[in-house]
């Protein structure tokens, strides 16, 4: 008995001693991470591939972003060349660094710096863009440069996957580049600068962390931009036979 | 129902009763073999899932919870009414279990029926913190069986929670392999005609929407108390008993469509509380829902548990047999679900530019029907079921409306009639509109178009009765559980709307569930799939007013004895 009725006095003891606590957690602020915005990072390859070109040019390329952040900002790193194998020399190589914050539905706006260190002269732009997801799935990458130089262009990238199965995926790339004025320096002339066509075909081998593919890739250089090439003794149009692997994690 | 004065008799009776159980549960790092992969997870007392607790209506359980683990913990007693001190949420009714920490939960057991418990802690449920609690009742029940099992699914991952989350974010369709290709175009090209099929992508295409948006998840293992198809779980069984299944779905994502082939099943409990009988062919289980089932094997052979997701890209198994070692056929999955525009009715603020809706009908007459909301609202759900294959709880013409394997009886939510009332039928005190929002390209989700991390709690006051009206304006289906106070589920019964914890709001549709706001305190509310609550569509909910807090402390006493 005596142990039950201390039983019943702990409970009468706890229900003078509640309210005093039942006040105190009320106010209880949920500071756990559930009340924090996800803060999250990750990693995409979209080409990182092996070029050989139509006149037995090798390249290695590679177009990839690191991201770090949240639903409302993210900080993108931007990377992006084409190193020539038999030169030992980039091509081209563009960084981007550029913070990304969600302006509608599928779309963000994003405005950073963006740095290029192939061979030859270096240029620094500022970026602004947007990017996202356009009806019936098109992915757009649509970005405004304005160089050190005072010299500003225009890029359009955009890519459709189709799916051939849930697994074989038929990826279609297109990229377009409008120089608005003239920098001989880097061989960009006014008007349309280059285009880049890729077909590649893919196979989700690890989930879709890992996805090598074969493709060709068509690269055109035209107007102004293509006479600049043909004067160094360039070509102003290639075809690659590339492979390679589409990575994310 | 709900009668004071012998409860608090009851309640005075309660210490003389004596009735205390103690039980110790340890939070451990675990290896989860499902047959098909072996992941490391988090159990309970060295095992996933963890054991099942057996508690007695009446008594107050003291449970020991000792942290193993080298994060923070908790256990969340799902579905179980109790001071919100006890409830188990992290941020919301207590800071939670430390590493290395043991945590004493106290609370009197105030029903009786088939629940759960699980970590409220990151992603630690999906990643297998989770185990089942059988109360026993005080009073004999309305239904009789000779033994009983507990059949707890899940759908385990090969990827750990957190990895699913980031996942999910950088591609939303990560793990979805059931989307459409260029076969299924031919396919439906063939069977519609071209034009159709290329009217119909297109629409979905503009919406940047895909039929196929069933599972989020896929790539998983569908396990029956631990064990995958392959390593099928087993109860044993004489022929002519009769068998109670407790099927509990903790999955993280994964509704089940569950059937025994051979044998009819008999619904006595839902969400641990009884129910008017309805004998089925085959149900639903919501993620979190618990149903209790009344199976008669005749025969001396075996029978398979046949659990196949909603969006079918998995599945569990498991057998019941009259010895050890027994199978009977695994069937096939059946074909992969799409979603309807009738599914997307429930989107606004969606740019349709200048789609020409009656266009994208593939030949399915009713699939506009559930754009209309104002036609959902007044409308009579159990009138609907009577003579009606089709579920009233889904948008009409629904890619996601059940058929029964057998092409007979698929339970639905209109079919729940409570047993025996918990609460006298009274005009609810206000509504409160809920809807349920989200942008699958973000892979955000959210209650109101807000997030958890910028919302404002949710204010009840105690003593009112208040109807929550679900609008589910996105293309997925979300099980609503709210914590601490029951849901009655509208099912147009009246009187007789079952009580439960968790309810399913289909895509397109509009639920409503009333509560009683019955408990102080502070509780959570949300979505029971593991990544849309953490993606934002979960609230928190204070119980304002009511009785001080020494008549609340009481008014807990008191309940110990015989609310349910």
């Amino acid at each position: 008995m005596s142990y039950i009725r201390s039983l019943v006095s702990a409970g009468v003891l706890g229900s003078l001693l509640a309210p005093a606590a039942v006040a105190a957690e009320e106010m209880m602020v949920d500071t756990t991470d559930r009340k924090k915005p996800l803060t999250l990072w990750g990693v995409q390859f979209e080409e990182l591939e092996y070029r050989y070109s139509d006149d037995d040019e090798e390249l290695g390329v590679w177009s990839g972003d690191f991201f770090y952040g949240t639903d409302e900002f993210k900080l993108r790193w931007l990377t992006k060349g084409e190193y020539s194998i038999e030169e030992k020399a980039y091509e081209t190589l563009e960084n981007q660094l550029v913070g990304q914050i969600p302006v509608s539905t599928f779309f963000d706006a994003k405005a950073g710096v963006r740095f290029d260190t192939p061979e030859g002269p270096n240029r620094t732009y500022g970026v602004l863009g947007v990017t996202g997801l356009a009806p019936q799935w098109f992915e757009i990458d649509a970005n405004f440069y304005v160089s050190d130089e005072g010299d500003t262009s225009a890029e359009l990238d955009a890519e459709y996957e189709l799916l051939l199965t849930n697994y074989w995926i038929l990826a279609a790339a297109f990229d377009a580049t409008v120089a608005f004025s003239e920098d001989e320096e880097i061989g960009v002339g006014k008007g349309l600068v280059s285009t880049e066509t890729g077909l590649r075909l893919s196979y989700d081998l690890v989930d879709r962390s890992l996805s090598p593919y074969v493709g060709v890739v068509h690269e055109r250089k035209y107007g102004d931009t293509a006479d600049l090439a043909r004067a160094e003794g360039g070509s102003t149009e290639d075809w690659f036979a590339v492979v390679g692997a589409r990575i994310a994690f | 129902m709900k009668t004071p004065m012998v409860a608090g008799l009851l309640g005075l009776l309660m210490p003389a009763l004596g009735m205390a159980g103690e039980y110790n549960l340890t939070v451990d790092r675990v290896m989860i073999d499902t047959g098909d992969f072996v992941k490391e997870g988090i159990g309970y007392n060295g095992a996933s899932p963890g054991p099942v607790l057996r508690f007695k209506e009446g008594e107050t359980v003291t449970i020991n919870v000792t942290n193993n683990l080298d994060e923070m913990t908790s256990i969340h007693w799902h579905g179980l009414i109790l001071p919100f001190q006890q409830d188990g949420v992290p941020g919301i009714s207590f800071p939670g279990i430390q590493p290395g920490e043991t945590f004493t939960y106290e609370f009197p057991v105030q029903q009786a029926g088939t629940y759960w418990f699980h970590s409220h802690s990151g992603f630690q449920e999906p990643d297998g913190a989770y185990g089942a609690i059988v109360i026993e009742p005080e009073k004999r029940e309305p239904f009789r069986y000779n033994r009983e099992y507990v059949v707890q699914l899940t759908d385990k991952h090969p990827h750990s929670g957190d990895r699913i989350m980031r996942n999910l974010k950088m591609m939303p369709d990560y793990y979805n392999r059931q989307q459409q290709t260029v076969g299924e175009f031919f396919s439906d090209s063939s069977e519609h005609g071209f034009m159709d099929t290329l009217k119909d992508r297109m629409a979905w295409g503009d919406m940047r929407m895909m039929k196929a948006d069933v599972e989020d998840v896929q790539g998983f293992t569908g396990l029956i108390n631990g064990k995958g198809p392959e390593q099928n779980w087993t109860g044993i069984f004489e022929p002519g008993e009769r068998i109670r299944l407790r099927f509990i779905n903790s999955s993280a994502m994964t509704y089940f469509d569950i059937r025994i082939p051979g044998l009819e099943m008999t619904v006595v409990q839902a969400d641990g509380n009884n129910v008017q009988p309805v004998t089925v062919d085959e149900f639903r289980i919501g993620v979190a829902e618990t149903y209790d089932v009344i199976v008669r094997p005749r025969d001396e052979k075996a029978y398979t548990i046949f659990a196949e997701s909603m969006g079918r890209s998995g599945y569990a198994r498991a057998t019941l047999a009259p010895e050890e070692g027994m199978e009977a056929e695994v069937p096939e999955m059946r074909e992969a679900s799409r979603l309807t525009m009738a599914d997307m009715g429930g989107m606004h603020g969606m740019d349709h530019g200048d789609m020409d809706h009656g266009d994208m009908d593939m030949g399915e007459p009713d699939d506009m029907a559930g754009m209309d909301h104002s036609s959902m609202e007044g409308m009579d759900h159990s009138a609907m079921a009577m003579g009606d294959s089709s579920d009233p709880f889904y948008a009409a013409g629904s890619g996601l409306m059940p058929v029964a394997a057998n092409g007979g009886k698929f339970l639905s939510y209109a079919d729940l009639k409570a047993q025996d009332p918990l609460y006298e039928l009274r005009e609810p005190t206000r509504e409160i509109e809920l809807r349920l929002t989200g942008n699958m390209e973000r892979y955000s989700w959210s209650i109101n178009g807000v997030k958890y991390e910028d919302a404002d709690p949710i204010r009840l006051k105690y003593g009112e009765r208040v109807r929550f009206k679900f609008v589910n304006e996105t293309m997925m289906t979300h099980p609503m559980h709210l914590h601490g106070m029951w849901s009655i589920l509208d099912v147009g019964a009246g009187q007789w709307n079952p009580i439960k914890h968790t309810v399913s709001v289909q895509p397109g549709t509009t639920v409503y569930m009333e509560t009683e706001v019955d408990e102080p305190g502070q509780w959570a509310f949300h979505c029971h799939l593991s990544y849309h609550a953490a993606a934002g569509m979960f609230r928190k909910v204070i119980v304002e007013g009511g009785p001080d807090s020494t008549k609340a402390n009481q008014d807990i006493a008191a309940n110990a004895g015989g609310d349910a």
